[in-house]
């Protein structure tokens, strides 16, 4: 498990990480979610030891990281960069070499890792001729040539397609379900929804919400139930202790806590059939606002 | 598959060299300059071969009995014998021989009689000239001596600037793609600075020795072979003060270099180094038949790669000097290169604007 603790950072003044604590566990997909500026590279880059903190600490299964540690990292950086005249698959076998790979055992990985990624056709061919979509997908080849035991993406989604999208996500499950911790970052929130199993919220460098994907949905936005009946459902209004969000002629959205929710039930089913009823599991973008907004009214 | 071992320091830098040549090697630019660059120093060695006359066809040249002999040490000339003047006067004017060759009261001793003009080489070759006696002779010609300088200031103001600046972008591409992040988690800064200075010295002074096998089998070949007996031991002198020489200054560009993080903001960094280059060269054009100059150029790091070998051209330096400005150059080298590898290690990872120099010697790296 890759933990960090009380990490903090400043720049020139600046506090852009505030005692950022947070896990990500093996063989789980951890997202990382956070606006423009929240600070998800800049912890990235520390957990990398490309930056250092200045205060806190990250450690690999209780033990601070050095640097035979971290070269057992795989990282993609949020600016891609590989050599651009460099052949694709040589420039894979290059870096698994630098990382102790016998150069026949690296070019061996460098080809299979472009065959599952769907680049097959482009190894022989320079980087800078590549279509940008495919340009990731080298860039994060470059990440797991070396079979790392961590894995640290920041914004690996950003520029491929849906179909793109499956076959790295594809990898990256793969890669979780042999026990290495998955840390990626993502702006969008749909991906990171569908895919990972864990979540961190950040926003101005502070941990806003950290746990399981159901933990995070049950915590935030559970209050929320929807109701489908045949008549018309506007008599909810009126009914103590609820708030409607949505209503539109017998289907409403509203709020309320559960013995009132299962009293309106009642009701409903009182005033005529009920098609159906359930709490509304709140979407990834809606806890990400509640969950931001939220702690921005408590620090004003 | 094996499981990975991690790559020593040596190893590492020993990939991250492979890869600089590999790169070199294929790209186009590199190839074709490379080309031109033997191209034009085999044709100025064969057109330099020409213009000294060794290739033009020998001169038909009328004799008489008498004045044989004043001809039969001249080279470049072809003797057609003719029994009397008037028989000699007949060839030249029938055009049979360039010009003839019949005594002369005259304080020459013989008189050229031609059609429209005398062939020059002739009338050079039979113009007698006083003996010259000099008390302190010099070992070559001011022309020679000025060809000599200049060829190893340009080689070595070329190479150093070309390898240099090749090193240059490199390091700033990397910095500039954020592969230097991906490079840093697998091996150390000290490797990526070693491997790129190894890399480029090695195509440095491969090309540097194309150069010189490509002037020795032109001299050769152009039958200029004498100048290549007073040339061999100073181009011996001067692939290994390249070689010492190029590291230093490869390390100097490798740091400079690496205080910017754009391609684009590389130009004023780079303008002390490349100042640090050229001034050799100009100084040994200028100053190659100053003294003094040579001799401070010959032990200052920077200068002694073209220094040095000029004065040991103009036989000017005693045997155990280029010892002692190599032991210079070497320990200033090693110097530059600790204190190269600390800037580097030190700016490789700060992007944005350019890093001060005082601050990436002073700050720890983060």
């Amino acid at each position: 498990m890759l933990q960090l603790d009380g990490v903090s950072r400043s720049f020139g003044g600046r506090r852009v990480l505030d005692d950022v604590s947070f896990a990500v566990r093996r063989g789980r997909l951890t997202g990382f979610v956070g606006g423009n500026g929240a600070g998800k590279t800049t912890t990235m880059r520390i957990v990398l030891g490309v930056l250092a903190a200045d205060a806190g600490t990250v450690t690999m299964d209780g033990a601070p990281l050095d640097g035979p540690t971290r070269r057992r990292f795989g990282y993609m950086p949020e600016e891609r960069g590989l050599y651009p005249k460099m052949r694709v698959a040589e420039q894979l076998a290059y870096l698994a070499r630098l990382h102790g790979f016998e150069r026949a055992d690296a070019l061996e990985r460098a080809h299979a890792l472009l065959d599952r990624l769907g680049l097959r056709e482009r190894a022989g061919d320079p980087v800078e001729s590549l279509s940008l979509g495919n340009q990731q997908r080298a860039q994060v080849a470059a990440a797991l040539v070396h079979d790392p035991a961590v894995l640290v993406l920041d914004e690996p989604f950003s520029g491929l397609d849906p179909m793109a999208v499956d076959v790295v996500v594809g990898v990256l499950a793969e890669r979780a379900a042999r026990g290495v911790p998955v840390l990626f970052s993502s702006h969008q929130l749909d991906v990171v929804e569908r895919l990972c199993d864990d979540l961190v919220i950040i926003a101005g460098g502070r941990i806003r919400a950290a746990g399981s994907r159901d933990e995070l949905r049950s915590a935030y936005g559970s209050a929320r139930h929807e109701l489908v009946t045949l008549g018309d459902a506007g008599w909810l209004r009126d009914e103590p202790g609820v708030r409607v969000v949505e209503l539109a002629a017998g289907q409403a959205v509203f709020e309320a806590d559960d013995a009132t929710a299962q009293r309106v039930l009642r009701a409903a089913l009182d005033r005529g059939p009920v098609q159906s009823f359930g709490p509304v599991r709140a979407s990834l973008a809606e806890i990400f606002r509640e969950v931001v907004e939220d702690r921005q009214e408590a620090t004003r | 598959m094996s499981e990975p071992t991690t790559p020593s320091v040596p190893q590492a830098t020993g990939m991250v060299a492979e890869r600089e040549i590999l790169a070199q090697v294929r790209s186009r630019s590199f190839l074709v300059s490379t080309g031109v660059l033997l191209l034009v120093v085999l044709v100025s060695i064969v057109v330099g071969g020409f213009m000294s006359g060794r290739d033009q066809p020998d001169t038909t040249v009328a004799v008489v009995p008498q004045t044989a002999a004043a001809l039969a040490a001249v080279p470049g000339v072809e003797v057609v014998d003719a029994p009397d003047e008037q028989a000699a006067r007949v060839l030249v004017a029938d055009g049979d021989v360039a010009a003839a060759v019949l005594p002369d009261d005259g304080p020459a001793g013989v008189r050229v009689v031609a059609q429209r003009s005398a062939p020059d080489g002739l009338v050079a070759a039979l113009r007698v000239e006083p003996e010259v006696e000099l008390l302190q002779p010099q070992d070559s010609s001011e022309g020679v001596r000025y060809l000599v300088s200049f060829g190893f200031g340009i080689v070595f103001m070329m190479s150093a600037i070309g390898f240099g600046s090749t090193i240059a972008q490199s390091t700033v591409q990397e910095k500039q793609t954020r592969i230097v992040e991906i490079l840093l988690s697998a091996v150390p800064a000290r490797s990526l600075l070693a491997g790129k200075i190894l890399g480029n010295s090695a195509l440095a002074l491969g090309q540097t020795a194309a150069i010189a096998a490509v002037a020795v089998v032109g001299l050769v070949v152009t039958g200029q072979d004498d100048l290549l007996g007073l040339l061999g031991a100073p181009v011996v002198w001067f692939v290994v003060f390249f070689a010492v020489g190029f590291v230093l200054l490869a390390a100097v560009f490798a740091a400079s270099a690496s205080l910017v993080s754009r391609i684009e903001d590389t130009g004023p960094v780079l303008t002390p180094v490349m100042m640090l280059t050229m001034i050799p060269y100009f100084l040994v054009v200028f100053f190659n038949d100053n003294q003094t100059v040579l001799t401070v150029m010959s032990y200052v790091p920077f200068s002694a790669p073209v220094g040095m070998p000029v004065r040991l051209f103009l036989g000017e330096a005693a045997w155990w000097e280029p010892l002692v400005s190599l032991a210079v150059l070497a320990a200033s080298a090693v110097a530059v290169i600790v204190l190269a590898a600390r800037v580097y290690e030190r700016s490789l990872l700060r992007t944005g604007p350019r890093v001060r120099l005082a601050e990436a010697l002073r700050t720890r790296g983060d």
